[in-house]
């Protein structure tokens, strides 16, 4: 079955930029990115939208869907209220480069920021050996398609543009907290305290942990939960918590 | 085909958050559709629900807050003199007879800094009373941000303190509960309504209790390494298991603990009787 449906796609660049109105027909079993798609071969072959996998995998068409951060290929006609006007946007949190199209170099330049795993002193690539048990949580957050919903989301750098140089993101952090859980990850050997330098350079405390980039999250990684809160304590084990600094003095197991 | 919604320059009225330079000029703080306030509306109302009760009998429930052989949540312990005499109850007048407000307040600190810094209690309040942000993409108002990197919010890293100390006044509860199944001489084997409300009461808060965050990270959590630590990890599980409910386990032992003292309350100022099963 078909019917008609009204878009509205913001369309504009860095300069400036509006609400376009589109009539188009949408069929059973499409997502937002399928009438994106008829949009731009039937209307405005102009029209610049990032995508590639169709799939939810790429992480590549994050947009914004009456006005909640959304991948269009993943976002099913049938959920959206009938009849009504659908509007998407590009990802506010970033600058525009044109129509959907935004630049997201913010986050390269977190991802960079990050020191990368340690390996442990003498074992070779291909020699590590590890519990399930102790890597299932940093499996969770290897999930994750890099989709940059949550830094779209996230209210510290999408309402305040002046803490982007100070705050990394819950992408990045739950990067962290995946590295500080590894258990191969030797970055302490090596004088690198990850948990110290998520509070005091990737801006932990920014995070006041109200759970949008969990409810974002495509692919469904309990963020919040999981890898910032979990980090949080990390840092008060650290920082805050004199029995616990005491107690890793003295027991040489972790 | 196009609909001009506002001038292209109107966008960047603000300058600041989505409306900074270079970023989409749209010139709505937010183009959400579904009713996103309603949530924190409820939040509000249920947090100020309880917040008023809770101060109303804090401050004026001396007098009802016994009714053999129950005691209210709210005055156990009671560590200054001028309790209600609890026959085997938690009654240690530790703060002697000097202090003449209400008992509640020494001990309510307690409970208070534990929901207070807790890490679900925090989202609800930044939401809905802070509007920090008001709703996710929904643009916040506040001009300037630190989050919980500076004072007094940086106080926030203290929440694992208070857990420590409502394990013992969870305990303490527990022992309330337990001396319900007396009958209001004192005598053993005997069971009311009551009983079971300060049962179910003392049951979520101990399920609360234990699925904070910070007991997660304590009983597990802080470890590299749980293969080496099979007895924590398995702990860790349960609790983790927990705290996915936390949020829910949060808004119950909330009510239940104003149902309980309500109940007390109720008995002690003579509305009705308790009923006894036995």
């Amino acid at each position: 079955m078909s019917y008609e449906a009204t878009f509205r796609v913001w369309r504009g660049d860095a300069e400036g930029g509006e609400l376009t109105d589109f009539q188009v027909e949408v069929n059973d079993g499409e997502v937002v990115l399928d009438v994106v798609h008829r949009i731009q071969a039937t209307q405005a072959p102009d029209l610049a939208v990032r995508w590639n996998c169709k799939a939810g995998k790429c992480g590549s068409c994050s947009a914004e869907i009456n006005g909640r951060p959304r991948l269009m290929c993943m976002t099913r006609m049938s959920t959206l209220p009938p009849g009504e006007t659908v509007t998407i946007t590009p990802m506010r949190t970033f600058p525009v480069l044109r129509d959907l199209v935004t630049d997201v170099g913010f986050n390269y330049q977190k991802a960079r920021e990050i020191p990368a795993f340690i390996p442990p002193q003498g074992v070779k690539p291909g020699e590590y050996r590890m519990q399930q048990e102790d890597v299932n949580r940093s499996q969770e957050f290897r999930k994750c398609i890099e989709c940059f919903l949550c830094q779209d989301t996230c209210h510290v750098v999408r309402d305040h543009e002046e803490n982007k140089p100070a705050f990394a993101g819950p992408r990045f952090l739950m990067r962290m907290a995946e590295l500080d859980m590894h258990p191969l990850d030797a970055a302490g050997d090596q004088g690198l305290d990850r948990k110290a330098t998520a509070q005091e350079e990737h801006g932990l405390g920014y995070c006041n942990i109200t759970k949008c980039c969990t409810e974002v999250c495509p692919e469904g990684i309990k963020i919040t939960d999981n890898a910032l809160i979990p980090l949080k304590e990390r840092a008060v084990d650290r920082k805050y918590d004199p029995l616990v600094w005491l107690g890793s003095k003295i027991s040489r197991r972790r | 085909m196009t609909t001009e919604t506002r001038p292209p320059e109107a966008a960047d009225s603000t300058g600041r958050g989505v409306h900074s330079p270079g970023r989409a000029a749209i010139a709505q703080r937010h183009l959400r559709l579904d009713r996103w306030w309603l949530p924190q509306v409820m939040t509000a109302a249920g947090l100020l629900l309880f917040i008023g009760y809770s101060t109303w009998r804090a401050f004026f429930g001396l007098h009802t807050s016994y009714a053999a052989p129950y005691v209210s949540p709210f005055y156990s312990p009671c560590l200054a003199a001028n309790c209600p005499k609890m026959d085997g109850g938690a009654d240690w007048a530790l703060f002697g007879g000097w202090w003449s407000l209400s008992p509640a307040l020494i001990v309510l600190i307690f409970p208070l800094g534990f929901r207070l810094t807790c890490y679900y209690y925090r989202k609800a309040y930044y939401r809905s009373f802070w509007s920090s942000p008001p709703a996710c993409a929904v643009a916040e108002p506040h001009a300037k941000y630190s989050g919980e990197t500076r004072f007094p919010l940086i106080l926030q890293n203290i929440h694992r303190y208070f857990f420590y100390v409502a394990i013992p006044v969870a305990g303490i509860l527990t022992w309330d509960a337990i001396l319900g199944f007396r009958d209001p001489q004192g005598h053993w084997g005997h069971m009311g309504l009551g009983t079971l409300v300060l049962l179910v009461n003392v049951s979520l808060i101990w399920a609360y209790t234990a699925s904070c965050h910070s007991c997660r990270h304590i009983v597990g959590g802080r470890l590299r390494h749980f293969s080496k630590h099979p007895v924590r990890y398995r702990m860790w599980t349960w609790v983790s298991k927990l705290n996915a409910r936390h949020m829910q386990l949060a808004w119950a032992s909330l009510f239940s603990v104003g149902l309980a003292d309500l109940y007390v309350y109720l008995l002690a100022s003579g509305a009705f009787s308790d009923p006894r099963f036995f």
